[in-house]
């Protein structure tokens, strides 16, 4: 006996009998539909409809078959006869669940969803913008309020974050910075030597280095590492519900979480970006003394004189702001986390990605203002 | 989830499968599974019957769904026999005949683990596109409707994303996809944990129909005394490393083992079996 399911129509007019045989089963269904349907829609203009169909040949039928026959029967308006008992139920039950069901959500008229997620993505930037800016807000009232109990404070999350914000990054950050002193003294030699100048590679590494790549390159790396450490710390504290349990406990999660993060970024950011210039400029000494023959004695000497005060001011001063921005943008996109999984991950992103991009928008202004207030 | 189209997997494989009824549908054998110096299971032994459903309780911690894990290969053990329909089902996953049972069975996960990316009709899709990729879009589409309705979901949810769907729509989809393929054999793992008791009970009454409908064979881990009552023909228990007993409820009872004294006449048992009494009292 053939497996295969074949069928043939018996018969004229309405007395015609459609007969299924082998097995109609999901395996063997492919092309049967089909030829049925056409042999059908043939028979039908020559000879009218079918009145029965017949599976007693059928030996093995499951719900794919069972909803085919059922099908059949139903646009045919045909009875089926000759099915066993447990066929007859499944015809039925598979015959009940026969209903429309869309498979994907209606696609929308493209020019129609560019507009719209033009719009959305508009909206949820300023919605985003407006969040980060009170979070912020809330942070600093909750650092008021700390203010006046000192007590409060949490010392030991505080000095926690030192190690995992500050001491840990060292390593890191200072091969980064080292290596760029390095590629920026090589780099501004190959220029300078045009003019016979390469003395003024010491002004280039110096200059740039204490001033702006330094701590910038440290603030983009305590983007990427504690940024995004913080957001999916309490991002994942939030889905666990440990957030709300310290709620519901009376802790306050701005003071037990937010805060000693923040303040330990602070304290820790003008002290790694202070380490890092430093190795910057070690770099850019080690290729000085190797590529251009400028004794470190007398490149230290040389830096005295170049690198004036200021730029040390300007360092400093920009640094625990860059330190308090990476750690708000970290513990907002935590804070913000609220259903699944999937939106640590995209919030751990979106911390590591605005904490840099306003860190360089912040840098600019900064640029900006230090010259003009005549910090040259 | 794109199908994989491998010209080799298109047609079925004609394989000596042994068909005679008396074959159990699932035979374990001296299975022992450990992680570390925590032993599992030790000298386990277990035959699941064509037809039957057989629930699976025992304490946390004793193993059910490394068992389960273990029939369906996810879990190499360290020791044992296992055999669904005859065909062992460790070793290599990628033969014809490894990939020939995965075809003759489905698996609700605890959580659903429907495929986050893709709609519930989607997930339903996946298993038939990759066993049967010859099969054309417009009768993929046909089979998936008709499968998210007879899983008991509304008509409206085939569209529907995972994450827009509540507890209990999630297992309905989840066991649509797993009656994908029309499997002879199905493991439900906790089915109606975390559903409210109305949607529980929907469901019990679902995988009961179902299975008498298709003729499935169930493989249940559960903690739910209704599910034990209302569904399971027999119930295996799990305890010191092995299935201790196995039988029908009243079966198990007359044991007298602590355990199980405890476990179907303790407060919550006793609840569960004088409501499966009203029922058969009411002939419901």
């Amino acid at each position: 006996m053939s497996f295969t399911p074949n069928f043939s129509i018996d018969g004229d007019g309405a007395a015609a009998t459609l007969r299924l045989s082998g097995r109609l089963t999901l395996a063997r269904i492919d092309g049967i539909y089909d030829r049925l349907q056409a042999a059908l829609a043939e028979y039908g203009a020559e000879h009218g409809v079918i009145g029965s169909i017949d599976i007693s040949a059928v030996e093995r039928i499951d719900t794919v078959g069972a909803w085919m026959v059922s099908r059949l029967a139903t646009t045919h308006d045909a009875a089926i006869i000759g099915a066993s008992a447990g066929a007859q139920v499944l015809i039925e039950a598979v015959g009940r669940s026969d209903q429309h069901v869309a498979i994907r959500p209606e696609s929308v008229f493209p020019l129609v969803r560019i507009v719209g997620e033009v719009g959305t993505s508009v909206i949820s930037t300023f919605s985003e913008l407006k969040g980060l800016l009170t979070f912020f807000g809330e942070a600093l009232i909750a650092t008021l309020a700390l203010m006046r109990n000192p007590q409060r404070i949490r010392w030991n999350a505080v000095v926690t974050r030192f190690e995992t914000v500050g001491v840990n990054a060292l390593a890191i950050v200072g091969l980064m910075t080292f290596l760029i002193g390095v590629v920026i003294a090589q780099q501004g030699a190959v220029q300078l030597r045009q003019f016979g100048l390469e003395v003024f590679t010491i002004n280039l590494v110096g200059r740039t280095s204490i001033r702006e790549l330094g701590l910038l390159m440290t603030a983009i790396m305590v983007a990427g590492r504690s940024g995004s450490a913080f957001a999916a710390q309490i991002g994942t504290m939030k889905l666990t519900e440990e957030v709300d349990a310290m709620r519901t406990i009376g802790v306050s999660p701005m003071e037990a979480l937010v805060l000693p993060r923040v303040f330990a970024t602070l304290l820790m950011m003008p002290l790694l970006g202070f380490y890092a210039s430093i190795t910057s400029v070690i770099g850019g000494g080690l290729y000085c003394w190797i590529g251009l023959d400028i004794p470190p004695l007398t490149y230290i000497q040389l830096l005295r004189d170049i690198i004036p005060m200021t730029d040390m001011w300007a360092l400093l001063i920009k640094a625990p702001v860059f330190g308090v921005i990476v750690a708000i943008t970290g513990c907002y996109h935590g804070m913000q986390v609220k259903s699944n999984a999937e939106e640590v991950g995209r919030r751990t992103t979106d911390a590591v990605v605005q904490g840099i991009f306003l860190v360089i928008v912040l840098d600019a202004f900064f640029a900006v203002f230090f010259t003009a207030i005549g910090w040259q | 989830m794109g199908a994989v189209k491998n010209p080799k997997r298109n047609a079925p494989p004609a394989l000596p499968f042994v068909h005679d009824a008396d074959t159990p549908a699932i035979r374990v054998r001296g299975l022992r599974n450990a992680f570390g110096d925590q032993v599992i299971h030790d000298g386990l032994d277990l035959d699941v019957r064509r037809g039957e459903i057989l629930g699976v309780v025992g304490g946390s911690g004793t193993g059910k769904s490394v068992l389960m894990r273990s029939i369906i290969g996810l879990q190499e053990p360290q020791a044992g026999e296992v055999e669904v329909f005859g065909i062992s089902t460790l070793g290599p996953a990628d033969t014809d005949a490894q990939r020939d049972i995965r075809r003759r069975w489905g698996v609700l996960f605890q959580g659903g683990a429907l495929f986050s990316t893709l709609t519930v009709a989607e997930n339903v899709q996946v298993p038939i596109r990759e066993y049967f990729p010859a099969i054309g879009d417009d009768l993929l589409d046909e089979i998936a409707a008709y499968k998210v309705v007879l899983a008991g979901l509304p008509a409206n949810a085939g569209p529907k994303y995972p994450s827009e769907l509540s507890g209990g729509m999630i297992k309905r989809a989840a066991l649509a996809r797993a009656l994908a393929l029309d499997p002879a054999l199905v493991f439900l793992d906790e089915p109606t944990a975390g559903l409210d008791p109305i949607s529980a009970a929907a469901f019990d009454e679902l995988i009961r129909e179902l299975a008498d409908t298709l003729g499935l064979t169930v493989l249940l881990i559960t903690h739910d005394l209704d599910t034990l009552h209302t569904v399971c023909d027999r119930v295996a228990v799990l305890a010191d490393q092995c299935v201790i007993a196995i039988g029908t409820i009243d079966e198990l009872v007359a044991t007298a083992h602590p355990w199980i004294a405890e476990y179907f006449l303790g407060p919550r048992g006793r609840v569960a079996l004088a409501a499966a009494e009203r029922r058969n009292n009411n002939g419901v």
